[in-house]
């Protein structure tokens, strides 16, 4: 199973002090919290993808390669790509040569957003939301598996005899999740193409995340990727954990109450009971995480939201070391113990090379069909 | 004999309060009006002042705690409603709106609908019908011709007899009737139902599900 962290990438007023970060600041500061989930043994980095203050991760390849530069071992994805308001043309090109500069440590969840009117902004219709996010990733799709593509479609002007590159890494498109907090669609288009699907799983409570789970893994079957269990599944989490859980709450609660999302609305004792928020000692959130297992079965991915609210870099790095020694090695240990083997774990990089019977270069030559000439004028 | 659920949504804020009891009578006349056609009735009623800080924590987080979602289920799974509120500054008050506000826009849609409302004095009756009624239009219920408004005076005058009892006889009947007119509702609609299935939705062949 795999553990991570995912971040919004919010500038936001840490209102114990009054003190806002500065863009660079917070920019800086997703770039040390990344690195610090690879020093604390997480696996996964996931950053959001916004448009619009107070929010800072515009261009998330830029700072994923950046990372992947620092990093060794850490798996790097996103929470969420916007498929709807990004040409999936260019989605296609950024994400494989992330794949190559990382040596294949990236993956990729699609979603539609948070914000309105970021659909205009990229010259697209909220209204079509879901048809965009059918109609993009089809073409990211065989972008992605097919040399040569000739494409036409309502979203975006037909593609000629085009070649997405670099191809993909030894062959093999990054692994792709969908994520949704309660579009059905989403699950069904995950399972139509077997990929993974992400439950936000954060803000609402867990019935429908529970809902959408059973919904995907049902289809999954459906269309004949394997048994219902065997369908890739993620969830979110938000925790902050102090050795004494009145510790955690107590520091916890001014950021609760002023958070973007949920502030000034219920309290703090409400929300994490309604939600799946765990605000208490490492040992309350590995009972918590464990029972989530219960409503979504066996699943692959975990990713939590640490850094969100105004909470400071130092307190996050604080909880990232508190989350890599003491919480999920139990989680790891006590979810691969529970899991059945037939059950497989989340795809890599290594795992889909395998599953494709090897690595196989995947360059595409252009050659002039007329000539024979390539672009340099060497005869081949 | 049928089984037929009536929900009743009281915005009263006061206790005791006036509002609730216009609803409560309503849903007395109703209920026997079924009962007398040979139905049998399930009666919710629903004051909304008890659940006035989920409303608002609804609209903030976009969902209802366990608590609201149970009342929502109700309402929107009933055979029929009264929808009953005081009168504020010449219209629905805030946390009848609100709480209209936070349900599904579909999830009321052909839905009978008896309206009533209270008020300080008999001048804000017509509130019903340029503020009340036409929410229900929106949320495409069909709301009963009688609107029932009930003025102070009409608490002083409220015998068995005296207009107030006629209008909300007059009422319930019209409620009825449209009840009668539906087959027993099925509960609330499911909001993670699948309508669709993915080719259709890529718009490719007839839907039929691939296997």
């Amino acid at each position: 199973m795999q553990f991570g962290i995912f971040t919004v990438g919010d500038v936001t007023v840490d209102p114990t002090t009054g003190r806002e970060p500065t863009e660079h600041e917070r920019i800086k500061a997703m770039v040390a919290i990344a690195l610090k989930a690879e020093e604390v043994g997480l696996d996964v980095f996931a950053t959001g993808e916004h448009h619009n203050p107070p929010f800072v991760p515009s261009s998330p390849t830029t700072m994923l390669g950046y990372i992947a530069a620092r990093t060794e071992r850490l798996l790097l994805s996103t929470a969420t790509t916007l498929i709807t308001t990004n040409d999936p043309v260019k989605i296609a090109e950024d994400y494989a040569m992330l794949q190559h500069l990382s040596d294949g440590r990236v993956d990729l969840m699609m979603g539609r957003g948070n914000t309105g009117p970021v659909y205009p902004w990229f010259g697209k219709d909220i209204r079509a939301g879901i048809p965009l996010a059918i109609e993009n990733y089809d073409l990211l799709h065989r972008l992605w598996r097919e040399d040569v593509v000739d494409w036409k479609g309502k979203y975006r002007t037909p593609l000629q005899s085009f070649t997405s590159t670099p191809r993909p890494l030894d062959g093999v498109p990054p692994f792709v999740w969908h994520g949704s907090i309660r579009s059905p669609e989403i699950a069904e288009q995950a399972a139509y193409y077997g990929d993974g699907f992400f439950a936000n799983h954060i803000f609402w409570p867990k019935e429908h995340t529970q809902r959408m789970i059973a919904l995907y893994r049902q289809r999954f079957a459906h269309y004949g990727h394997g048994s219902a269990d065997q369908a890739i599944v993620g969830l979110g989490g938000q925790v902050f954990m102090r050795r004494n859980s009145q510790d955690a709450v107590r520091e916890f609660r001014p950021y609760f109450d002023n958070a973007p999302v949920y502030g000034h609305g219920p309290s703090l004792e409400e929300f994490t009971r309604e939600t799946p928020l765990t605000v208490g000692s490492p040992q309350q959130v590995i009972d918590r995480t464990l029972g989530f297992r219960e409503y979504v079965g066996d699943y692959q991915r975990q990713l939590f939201l640490m850094d969100h609210a105004g909470l400071p870099l130092k307190t996050v790095l604080g909880q990232l070391d508190l989350l890599g020694e003491e919480v999920v090695p139990v989680l790891r240990k006590e979810f691969d113990a529970l899991r059945p083997a037939h059950v497989p774990a989340a795809p890599t990089h290594a795992s889909l090379v395998a599953a494709a019977g090897g690595a196989k270069d995947s360059t595409v030559h252009a050659v002039d069909d007329v000539t024979g000439k390539t672009p340099e004028g060497a005869t081949r | 004999m049928t089984r037929r659920t009536l929900a009743v949504v009281s915005a009263g804020l006061s206790q005791p309060s006036s509002t609730r009891l216009l609803a409560d009578q309503l849903a007395a006349a109703t209920r026997d009006e079924l009962v007398r056609r040979g139905s049998d009735v399930e009666l919710h009623v629903v004051d909304l002042r008890e659940y006035a800080h989920d409303v608002v924590n609804n609209m903030l987080t976009g969902f209802a705690p366990a608590a609201l979602r149970e009342v929502v289920d109700t309402v929107t799974g009933a055979d029929g409603l009264i929808a009953v509120t005081p009168i504020f500054s010449a219209s629905y008050n805030g946390l009848f709106k609100s709480f209209f506000d936070v349900l599904d826009s579909e999830s009321l849609v052909d839905r009978p609908v008896l309206i009533g409302a209270t008020g300080g004095t008999a001048r804000h009756s017509l509130a019903l019908e340029h503020a009340v009624r036409p929410m229900f239009a929106y949320l495409r219920s069909v709301v009963v011709p009688t609107a029932v408004f009930a003025a102070p005076e009409d608490w002083s005058d409220g015998t068995a007899d005296g207009a107030l009892r006629a209008r909300i006889r007059r009422a319930a009947g019209e409620l009825t009737d449209q009840i009668e007119r539906r087959p027993p509702a099925t509960g609330p609609a499911d909001p993670f139902a699948l309508t669709t299935d993915f080719l259709q939705m890529l718009g490719r062949g007839d839907g039929a599900p691939v296997s």
